[in-house]
């Protein structure tokens, strides 16, 4: 939990600041019309924020970054007799290694979504008022006014799923790595490819079913 | 004891183990042999069940066929395992205590106190002494096949198995590794198989030796008969060093000096 959650907090950090301040930036030149009001920024910026980015422009960041990491350490044990000597002890060796790591991915996941959440809007509402794109009232106006509270279990639904398909996706593909180092880089980039492909995917499916 | 009857395995077409028929007695130090790519690491992964063969038996102790066990019979059978890796595979992120008191945290009630006196019991008997703290990757190849050991004996095994032991190790560590596993089989009367294709080791620990040859049994039996035995195959194997070559010589010179007499 701690190197999947807390490991993850520098790039979350980093991913959501800019998302936050892009959205704003870039809806901000889109709304040039005096006719609409400013807010609106706020609202188009935040929803986004929380409907999209925050669970999966994160998520694919990272799955790259903890689809990787798992995928690769599980390689490893395997090619390096680590996996088997587990077995040989008696110990389950899937449920002893991968089952802590899709309950921390499930788990952490959506914490880091809600957390990067906050900050793309705080960084997006600060960008607007240093830019003079819009104030922060405005932006914070427009943000609580079209708000919808199923968008906030909208975003963790998705991120629960990501989480899952994350960790257990890469710990697949590391689990069954066979052969040597080569294999090993394989295996990660495979994981993190195809967990890519399964978020971008589920994130059709649960908008489909779900809004 | 361990029977192996009639074992078969193949990758796809490729056929590695040929019926291969064995029995490694109790208490002693049985060693598999063979030329590189032989199948002696999958003829003793496939006894301790980490590759499932396609025909066979194995049976431990005259009583329980390995291969129609249980999932549960299976994990009891394992717990009076013990297996040193070719790489010695030490949990990279656990330092050499934790290591060595792994299993006992997994399958013993024993309290901490008890679990590390084990553990420092163990790690003496390989003379090991203040490394409990060190990471695998502080320490020399030697070291961690001592490790791997200490790790092997510290449920008590009932069965040892060290799959190449002295593979990446200089010859004065090998003859101290291979005199440990002997130690160790004769201390505790565990019923050892040692993988290994360094002839020294054969010498110096093989109470019953099995050779390998393309997959198939070539020839089976006590170390001292080794350098007498006519099997073509075993005899290119042993005498490739120019050391065995030279005993082999010199045997041969001796006896028939002793017969001109």
């Amino acid at each position: 939990m701690v190197e999947i959650g807390v490991g993850s907090v520098g790039i979350v950090v980093i991913v959501s600041c800019f998302l936050g301040a892009v959205v704003t930036v870039q809806t901000a030149y889109q709304l040039t019309t005096p006719l609409i009001s400013k807010s609106i920024i706020g609202s188009i910026a935040a929803n986004s924020i929380i409907l999209e980015l925050a669970p999966t422009v994160t998520v694919l960041i990272l799955a790259g970054k903890i689809g990787s990491k798992i995928a690769s350490e599980l390689g490893t044990m395997r090619i390096s007799e680590q996996i088997d000597a587990l077995e040989i002890m008696g110990v389950h060796s899937s449920a002893y290694l991968v089952l802590p790591k899709i309950l921390a991915s499930t788990l952490m996941i959506p914490l880091l979504v809600i957390i990067s959440a906050f900050l793309s809007i705080y960084s997006g509402m600060w960008v607007g008022e240093f830019t003079g794109a819009v104030s922060k009232e405005d932006f914070m106006t427009g943000a609580i006014q079209y708000w919808i509270p199923f968008m906030a279990n909208f975003a963790l639904i998705k991120a629960t799923t990501f989480g899952f398909i994350i960790s257990s996706v890469s710990s697949y593909y590391g689990y069954y790595t066979e052969g040597g180092a080569l294999e090993v880089g394989r295996s990660a980039t495979r994981a993190v490819v195809v967990c890519c492909v399964l978020i971008l995917l589920f994130d059709y499916i649960l908008a489909q079913l779900l809004l | 004891m361990i029977e192996v009857k009639d074992l078969n395995k193949s990758f796809g077409a490729k056929q590695i183990l040929k019926g291969i028929s064995a029995t490694f007695e109790a208490g002693k130090c049985n060693l598999i042999i063979g030329a590189s790519g032989s199948g002696k690491t999958v003829l003793m992964k496939s006894i301790v069940g980490l590759i499932p063969v396609n025909s066979g038996h194995i049976v431990y102790n005259n009583d329980t066929d390995f291969i129609n066990i249980d999932d549960a019979g299976r994990k009891e059978l394992r717990k009076q395992i013990g297996m040193l890796f070719q790489g010695s595979a030490l949990f990279d992120s656990m330092s050499v205590e934790k290591n060595v008191i792994f299993p006992l945290n997994m399958f013993t009630n024993l309290t901490y106190k008890e679990k590390m006196n084990r553990v420092n019991e163990c790690l003496e008997r390989v003379n090991l002494k203040d490394v409990n703290k060190l990471l695998p990757n502080e320490l020399s190849g030697g070291m961690k096949k001592r490790v791997g050991i200490a790790r092997a004996i510290v449920m008590n095994p009932k069965y040892l198995f060290c799959d190449e032991p002295n593979s990446g190790l200089d010859p004065q560590t090998s003859i101290v590794i291979d005199k440990l596993i002997k130690d160790i089989t004769d201390e505790y009367k565990i019923t050892t198989i040692v993988n290994t294709h360094d002839m020294n080791s054969v010498m110096e620990i093989g109470d019953y030796v099995l050779f390998l040859y393309k997959g198939e049994k070539y020839w089976e039996g006590h170390r001292k008969e080794i350098m007498n035995a006519t099997n073509q195959q075993l005899n290119d194997f042993i005498f490739a060093g120019k050391f065995f070559r030279e005993i082999k010589e010199q045997n041969t010179k001796r006896l028939s000096d002793e017969k001109n007499k």
